[in-house]
């Protein structure tokens, strides 16, 4: 049974990397208004900055006027301190995501991307959905219990 | 960010102070490749005790230094990692191939 939403926050920012630190630390003041420890807060900045970067990185690849290109994050919380963070863009989409979600796959060619993103994302969290249409984007779904 | 590096006889170590995400990786990486190149230190020492956040982009910067290393003869550690680059290194089991040298 879903439970009872009781604070909901949205931003939207350009698909650029300076406002990957903007939408970690936007999801961690949300996060914070129910008091949880440093390590879950570290662990809510981690996943976001993944989950951003990929859609920066990825998912608007090969897209040239990032200005236009936007990402969403949308964060509910629940009546039990479970936050639930939306992560969209109407990028490239995945064509494979089972294989994109393997520890240590990556299309980077230059030698710079670990791979490690979507593994980074299942470790510090308690649920991960990725929904992809090729051609339209893809929206990546966390869930992480803050406190019991 | 800030990055600087000292050297001291053969070894030359770089610090990294602040969050290390896909966008600041760009400026270490080329910053650091430089110390690299043009130094060629016998021991390239990254202290990353200063390093307040740190995603997976870290991962990727360590590797590719690590790679950057070889191809002057150089051998790569990491000095003191902070919590943050800690549980990155441990993630991708790097605190298992990786020298990484704690205290002093």
């Amino acid at each position: 049974m879903s439970e009872r939403i009781t604070n909901v926050m949205k931003t939207e920012f350009a698909a650029k990397s300076i406002n990957e630190a903007y939408a970690r630390s936007a999801v961690a003041a949300f996060a914070a208004l129910c008091d949880p420890s440093v390590s879950v807060i570290a662990d809510i900045k981690t996943v976001v900055s993944e989950a951003v970067t990929n859609a920066i990185v990825h998912g608007y690849a090969g897209f040239e006027n990032k200005q236009e290109c936007i990402v969403s994050v949308l964060c509910k919380m629940t009546e039990g301190n479970k936050l639930i963070i939306r992560i969209k863009d109407k990028g490239r989409g995945i064509e494979d995501v089972h294989t994109a979600m393997q520890p240590l796959y990556t299309t980077d060619t230059d030698g710079e991307r670990s791979g490690m993103g979507f593994t980074v994302m299942q470790s510090f969290t308690d649920a991960i959905r990725v929904r992809s249409t090729p051609g339209k984007g893809t929206v990546v779904t966390l869930e992480k219990r803050l406190k019991r | 960010m800030e990055i600087g590096c000292k050297t001291e006889g053969n070894t030359t170590v770089a610090y990294i102070l602040g969050e290390i995400d896909h966008h600041n990786a760009v400026t270490a990486r080329a910053a650091l490749d430089e110390m690299i190149e043009q130094l060629a230190p016998i021991r390239f020492g990254i202290d990353l005790s200063g390093v307040t956040f740190c995603d997976s982009s870290g991962l990727g910067l360590v590797m590719g230094r690590m790679r950057k290393c070889q191809t002057v003869g150089s051998s790569m550690f990491i000095k003191n990692p902070s919590a943050a680059a800690e549980r990155m290194l441990a993630i991708a089991g790097m605190d298992r191939i990786l020298k990484i040298e704690r205290g002093k």
